[in-house]
Order: C-alpha cells, then structure tokens, then sequence
C-alpha cells in the first residue's frame, strides 16, 4: 500500500475505557476514498464503541483521529456533521412523533422558521438520485422498519455527509430489502462517498465490502482485501481461533404433538390485530423456527402461548396426562397460576432476559428459586435445592459467574442466557419456547445455546425456537413457520426451501394460505 | 345573560394564574423536564411581584415622588419572572447537571416555594407594621383595562375588553408559544429534546442548554403565574398561603391541555370557572365544600379519561421524567 492512497479517514492509537471496562484498546482504522469497508466483530468487540467515537457520541481516551488528512477532534455530534461524518444508528435516532422531513432538518442552522416545501422537495431529489422512495411528511410511528432505516440514511445525506458509517444496518431487514440498500450504498459509492459498514454477518461481507476491518475484543487484528479472504479465515480472525461454523441438526423420531394453537387471535393496545388466525401444531423431537420481520407478532405469539398476552380468539392447547390419558387442554383465559397447577409443562425464554425472564438486581439462587418457591409449603422458603440448582448449572452449562451469590445483572449476556436457559430446561418441559436466545451473544456463547437446544430437542421436546438469522433458522430448525404481520404466511422444511423464499413469505402473504382457511 | 356573562369574566379571572402556571409547565415538560414545583415556583412569583411593587412605592414615596402605577406593574413582573426563574434553576441544577430525580426535586421545590413565599410574605408583614399592602395607584395598575370605544361596546366589550394587562399578557404568551412549537426551527429542537434526547443529541442539539432555557424560562412564567395571585386575586395584600393549591391544578392542567398551549386557553377557562362558580350560581341544599371540591373532581376526571387515551400524538413528550446522560451504557 502506498502512501499515495488517500483517506478519509485515519484513526491511530485510539484507546477508550468505561469505569475498568477498556472498549478499545489501541485500535488503528483507515477508510479510503470511495470505498465500502466492513467492520467485523463479535459483539462486545468495541466496533459500535470505535464508531461512536467518530460521530461524536462518546470521545477517545487518547489516540488521534485524521479526517481527509487533516487531524481533528470530535466534540459533539455537530463537529461530526461539519466534518461530514454521518452515522446511521442501530437503534433508530428518529423522534417518532415527528414526521420524516421535521426528523430530517432536526438540529440544522437557518431562519426561525422551517420552509417545509422547500425541505420536502429537496429530500424528494435525494431519494431519486440514490434509488429510494420516501413520503416526506409521514410520520414515523407510522413507518415499517426499512422506511424508518432509508430516513436515517436521508438525514446524514441531507446533511452533506462525505462519509457514512451504518451500525448494523441489515438486522432489521428481510434479504430483498437488505439487496436495496446495498444497492443504495453502491450508488453512493459510485457518487465518490466513504462508506463504513458494522456486521457481524460475514456472507454480507463479503457481498458488499471493498475491505474489511477486523475487531476482536476491543483490540484491532488487520485489515484484508474483501477479495482476496473468505468466511473461515474471516471467522478466525473475528474469533481467535478455528471454529466450526456448522450447526448441528440431529435426526431424531416425530413424538406427539405437544401445542396445537388454533385460529389464535390478539389484539395489541392499540386494537389492531397483533396475531390473526394462526394456526399450528409442535410435536416432541423438532425444532420448530419462527421467522419474520421485527415486529410481526412474534413477541404475542411466544406470550399468548406462555399464557400472558390477553387472547382474542382461538384455542392454544397443550397435551396433557390425566389419569394416564393424554388430552388436550385449552389455557386460554386461564391464570398462569391454575395452567400451571394443571401440571402444564412448558418453559419460556422470553426476548427481553433482564426484563421479563430474571429479575436482574438477585442473584442466581434466588432468580432459580423464583420458578420454584411456590411448591414449598410453609412462610419460610428453602434456598438450599435452588442453590445445589444453582451450582449444578454453573458446572454443566460453563456460566462463568464469581458465585452463585453474584446479582445476574453482573453476568455478561451469554451467561446471563445461560442461567435462564438452564432453570427452564432443569424442570423439564415438554414445551419449550426461545425467543432470541443468542441475540447479543458471541459465537462460543450462541453454539453452546444451539447444543443445548438440540438436547432438549433429543430428551423428546417441542422446542419453539424465535430467530431472527434466517440463515441459523435453516441450520437448527426441523420446520420453519413464517410470520407476516400477524399471520402465518407458511410452514416450510429447510431442505424444500431457500432464503429468498423465505424472505418473500416474510413481505406477504401468500394467496394459498387463504384458501386453506377458507 | 348577564349572569352568563359574569361567570364567562370572572371564570376569565380566575383562569389567568392557572393559564400561566400550565404554559409555564408546558414548555418545561416539552423539554423533558418534568417539574412539580409549579407550586413552589408560584409562591415565589407571588412575594416577589407583591414585594417588587411594594418597594418601589415605598422608596419613590421615601424621596418624595408620586408612585407610577405602569413602573410598579413592570417592576412586579419582572422580579416574579426572576424569582420564579431562580426556583426553576435551582430545580434545573439539581436534575440536569446533578441527574437527581425529578419528581422529589419538584416536590421538594414546592416546599421550598411554599416556605420561602409564607416566611418573606410574613417578614415584610411584620416590617410594615401588621401586613403588606400597596397604595391605590398600583391596585388601580392591575384593576380593569378600560379601553376607550372597545370596552363600551356592549356585551363583547365586557366579555373581551375589560380585564387586568396580565390577561392579555398571559394570552399573548399561549398564542407565542403555541406557535414556537409549530413554526419554529428552536421550536422543533426543543419538542425533539424532550421526547427523544438522544435523538436530538446525536442530531446536534445541545440538550443540557435547551433544558436549562426552557425549564428557567417555564419556571418565570409560573412566577408571573403567581404574582397575578398576590397582585391581583388579592389586591396587592399578602394573604398567608394565597396560591393554595393553583399550582397543582396547573400540573394537572397541562395534562388535560394535552401539551399544547392553544388548548391551555380553554382548559384554564373551564377550570378558572369551576373555581368561582359557587359566588355566581347558588343551587339551595348544596354545602359550599362541594363547589370547592369541584377543580379537583373534575381533575380527577380528566386524569382518567386522559389515561384512556391511545393516541401517539397528544400525550406526554416520551423524554419527560428522565435526566440525559450521554454516555450511559
């Protein structure tokens, strides 16, 4: 490499540190003119960190930051705009009330008053020259996932941005709409603009990206040519080591079914159909995966079945033994607390593990005792089988904890999944439902998941797995059930079908599924 | 008719200080700053303009000058602005730059307001020799407008053009702010601050002073809020605990005005007119503790069909109640 290569921008020496936690530690990055560059990295890497630095959210420790050659200091996000750095969030920094173009001129200089015309108009042209649609004066709360992403995008374009840096940008997106912005983005590139790109999704990277940038904790490991590397050395540079990328899918017998949701209804608050006539059954030994957009009812599906979201219409029945005979009880309108007492077994993973799965500021054994504590007679609890629970966990799933006394909410995420995942699995369910359970993890972290998965999938459980990777839900999943706002817009074998068809199940819904209910 | 008519005025009057208090809590809590110290910062309001007048009358008599009625009025509601400001700062200091909890800091505010109106409204009392009071010309300053040709014309003159300067004033800010909300690109920035800082931070607006700005300036008008109580409502006299109670109704004002100040016009008038309706419409049998009840019932009232409300739009800026921290992870 020459040092005739011009830049747009060069960051050397960059360290930054939270309280004891180092982010990143002596990290260099070069983007060059008019190019893509992915930035890869587990999560925790520090790649969000790094990005940050540069658009003015957080400031470095020490290092130095050149920008078109020129060494500069980021302050505020203001600096960043005059420098014309432009960084699209992961999370969406729109303010939802307010409509596309009121988001787009938020925070410029110029007269008292906003001249909407002239703002609608310029974003129009925008949106043609780059290839995308936009109505203006929406707004947001009103958008889908993929409007709200191309409104972040306008925003940093309105504001002249010379280079763009996108935090994830595909998370959200079906694989038709991620082919868009990449189409968007290489339009931009051929407009001359500097284009860094954050995933952990290597097949995207190497689709998209001119080069790559690897981060491994917090550290920089090099930069390589898109053309000249492929996934497994990507891989080992991003994880340390060689891994297998493989995941397992054991074959094991049909059992019997286990959930059979019929025409199930919901309502969200605002009485809009969250959940519209689905209808499906889970038998013992499969791994059934439930694909779809963000947003698309997941979230109900997986609460109405575990008995907390409010249902509509429609039955959800479990199998269950009574006096030797199995049969199959409706849980609908009934409390948790008689579902169960009926002796009901399924266990829930929800989304949001600190939230609504363990209560964060208690430690394991309490946190283990919570699924426990009711069965125990008496005004005092008993905190010693929870506690042998507690260690036993510690062993066989690896949860690196400093004991079981550790509040859970000191436990990095794959732990924390961990200890969740292991109290539901250790009171056997016959149904078990996941909802992301390796979002946020790291690949050693997200394999041992899977494993864990398909033990219980062996063991003869119904495992109900929510992802959000398509290409992990082809690896795992016996089935898939496809989910389009609120319905079910199909139930495929990951042998019959592909990613793409996926993706189109995931925008509408197909026509035939109509006529089976009709 | 003419009852109609005295209710509409009086309702008018008795609307104005909880018009101010709610505009002044309006663009406090549109900046994500929600302070329950309207109280607090109306008592402090009410001694400073009642005090402001009446040291400007003592020391123009005490060089042998006549008192000027127009002087008096400005000095009364620049030094509420003030000193209404100054409580909002303390509260802005405290949850903006200390990250303390709005809802005990604004809380503590109101105790504060409270004791610190009650004990100068006391001490100056004491130092006047039994209790404060300014002199004619400064009553006659916030009595009645009479506007020549417009205030005889009848009916609408005595509906429209017959009031104190602080109404028209207080109307003037409502009609202001409502369009700095719509029109303005500062308007813009601050609605953005209060319901997603971060947003407006990552889009280049200085959060802390867009904070700091609207809470102080919010809290001045609830000061002017309360010096309309200790100037006007009770003639320049200083009454012991004379806001009792206004300012929480503006609280729950702001509420019922969904956040827009237009519609603080009309939530003030109708709350103004509960407050006064027992000296105008006597229903025989009915204990005059039910008409005093009648602001809260109906407050209670709004809060509940306010909670049922669905909407997106109209309901508290998502921001409020929370402090800012950038770097928080």
């Amino acid at each position: 490499m020459g040092n005739h290569v011009e830049h747009a921008i060069e960051m050397h020496g960059i360290t930054k540190t939270f309280g004891k936690v180092v982010a990143n530690h002596n990290v260099n990055l070069q983007l060059r003119k008019g190019e893509i560059l992915a930035l890869l990295g587990e999560n925790g890497s520090g790649k969000t960190t790094l990005m940050n630095m540069l658009s003015g959210i957080y400031f470095p420790d020490c290092g130095t930051i050149k920008i078109q050659g020129k060494e500069v200091t980021i302050r505020s996000p203001k600096d960043a705009f005059e420098l014309g750095i432009g960084m699209i969030h992961q999370h969406f920094k729109l303010v939802d009330v307010f409509s596309a173009a009121e988001n787009i001129v938020l925070g410029l200089d110029g007269g008292v008053h906003i001249d909407r015309k002239a703002v609608n108009q310029k974003v129009k042209e925008i949106g043609e020259r780059y290839g995308f649609e936009i109505d203006p004066t929406k707004k947001i709360y009103n958008m889908a996932v993929s409007e709200k992403q191309t409104v972040e995008i306008l925003k940093v374009l309105y504001r002249g941005a010379e280079i763009l840096i996108l935090d994830e940008p595909t998370a959200v997106l079906t694989p038709q709409e991620t082919d868009k912005l990449f189409a968007v983005l290489r339009n931009m590139k051929e407009d001359g603009k500097s284009i860094i790109i954050i995933t952990h999704k290597l097949h995207e990277v190497l689709s998209i990206s001119d080069r790559v940038a690897i981060l491994r904790k917090g550290e920089y490991i090099g930069t390589v040519n898109t053309a000249k590397t492929n996934q497994q050395q990507l891989t080992e540079m991003m994880v340390g080591r060689a891994v297998s990328l493989e995941i397992d899918r054991p074959k094991v017998e049909l059992g019997e079914e286990m959930l059979k949701v019929v025409d199930l209804t919901c309502l969200n608050a605002d009485k809009i159909k969250a959940l519209d006539d689905v209808n499906f059954s889970a038998y013992g030994g499969e791994i059934l995966g439930i694909a779809g957009i963000a947003g698309s009812g997941q979230k109900e599906l997986c609460e109405a079945i575990a008995g907390l979201y409010p249902v509509a219409g429609g039955s959800i029945l479990y199998r269950r033994e009574v006096d030797g005979h199995p049969v199959m009880e409706n849980i609908v309108g009934q409390p948790v607390d008689t579902i169960y007492r009926k002796g009901i077994s399924m266990a829930f993973v929800p989304e949001d593990r600190l939230g609504m799965g363990l209560v964060a500021s208690m430690d394991m054994v309490d946190n283990v005792m919570l699924r426990s504590y009711k069965r125990n007679p008496g005004i005092f609890v008993d905190r010693k089988k929870p506690k042998a629970l507690s260690e036993k966990l510690i062993g066989e799933l690896e949860i690196v904890t400093p004991g079981v006394s550790t509040p859970v909410r000191r436990l990095s995420g794959g732990n924390v999944q961990k200890v969740l995942l292991g109290r539901e699995i250790a009171y056997g369910p016959n149904v078990l439902v996941v909802a992301y359970p390796v979002r946020g993890l790291d690949i050693n972290s997200s394999y041992k998941i899977y494993e864990l998965l398909n033990e219980q999938k062996k063991r003869g459980v119904a495992v109900i797995f929510v992802g959000e990777d398509l290409d992990v839900l082809l690896e795992i999943s016996d089935r898939i059930l496809v989910l389009c706002g609120g319905r079910v817009s199909g139930i495929v074998k990951p042998e019959e079908t592909t990613k793409e068809e996926i993706g189109l199940m995931m925008i509408k819904v197909a026509e035939k599924t109509k006529e089976v209910n009709a | 008719m003419n009852l109609l008519i005295n209710i509409l005025t009086a309702a008018v009057l008795a609307g104005t200080p909880l018009l101010l208090g709610t505009l002044g809590e309006i663009l406090t809590e549109k900046s994500g700053n929600m302070n329950l110290g309207v109280e607090g910062m109306m008592f402090m309001g009410a001694i400073a303009g009642l005090a402001g007048a009446y040291y400007y009358e003592q020391g123009v008599v005490g060089s042998g000058g006549t008192p000027s009625g127009i002087m008096a009025a400005v000095v009364a509601l620049v030094s509420s602005f003030l000193v209404g400001a100054f409580g909002a700062l303390i509260y802005a200091f405290l949850t903006i730059t200390l990250r303390a909890n709005q809802n005990v800091t604004g809380l503590t505010l109101t105790i504060f307001g409270t004791g610190f109106g009650n004990f100068f409204g006391e001490y100056i009392g004491i130092r006047a020799g039994g209790y404060v009071a300014v002199g004619d010309n400064i009553k006659t300053a916030f009595g009645r407008l009479n506007i020549p040709v417009l205030s005889d014309i009848p009916i609408l003159g005595k509906l429209l053009f017959n009031y104190n300067w602080v109404v028209y004033f207080s109307i003037l800010i409502a009609v202001i702010m409502a369009y700095f909300f719509r029109k303005t690109r500062v308007g813009l920035n601050l609605r953005a601050v209060g319901e997603d800082p971060a947003t407006a931070d990552a889009a280049g607006i200085n959060v802390t002073k867009y904070r700091y700005l609207a809470t102080v300036i919010g809290g001045g008008i609830c000061g002017i809020g309360g010096m309309y109580m200790s100037m006007v409502t009770t003639s320049g006299v200083w009454v012991h605990n004379c806001v009792s109670g206004y300012g929480w109704l503006a609280v729950a004002l702001v509420i019922f005005a969904s956040w827009h100040p237009a519609r603080a016009l009309i939530a003030a008038l109708v709350f103004g007119g509960l407050t006064i309706l027992r000296l105008y419409l006597k229903i025989p049998g009915v204990p005059m503790q039910i008409y005093d009840m009648l602001p809260y019932l109906a407050t209670i009232v709004v809060l509940i069909f306010t909670s049922i409300n669905q909407s997106k739009e109209n309901v508290m800026p998502k921001g409020c109640g929370l402090n800012y921290f950038r770097e928080e992870r």
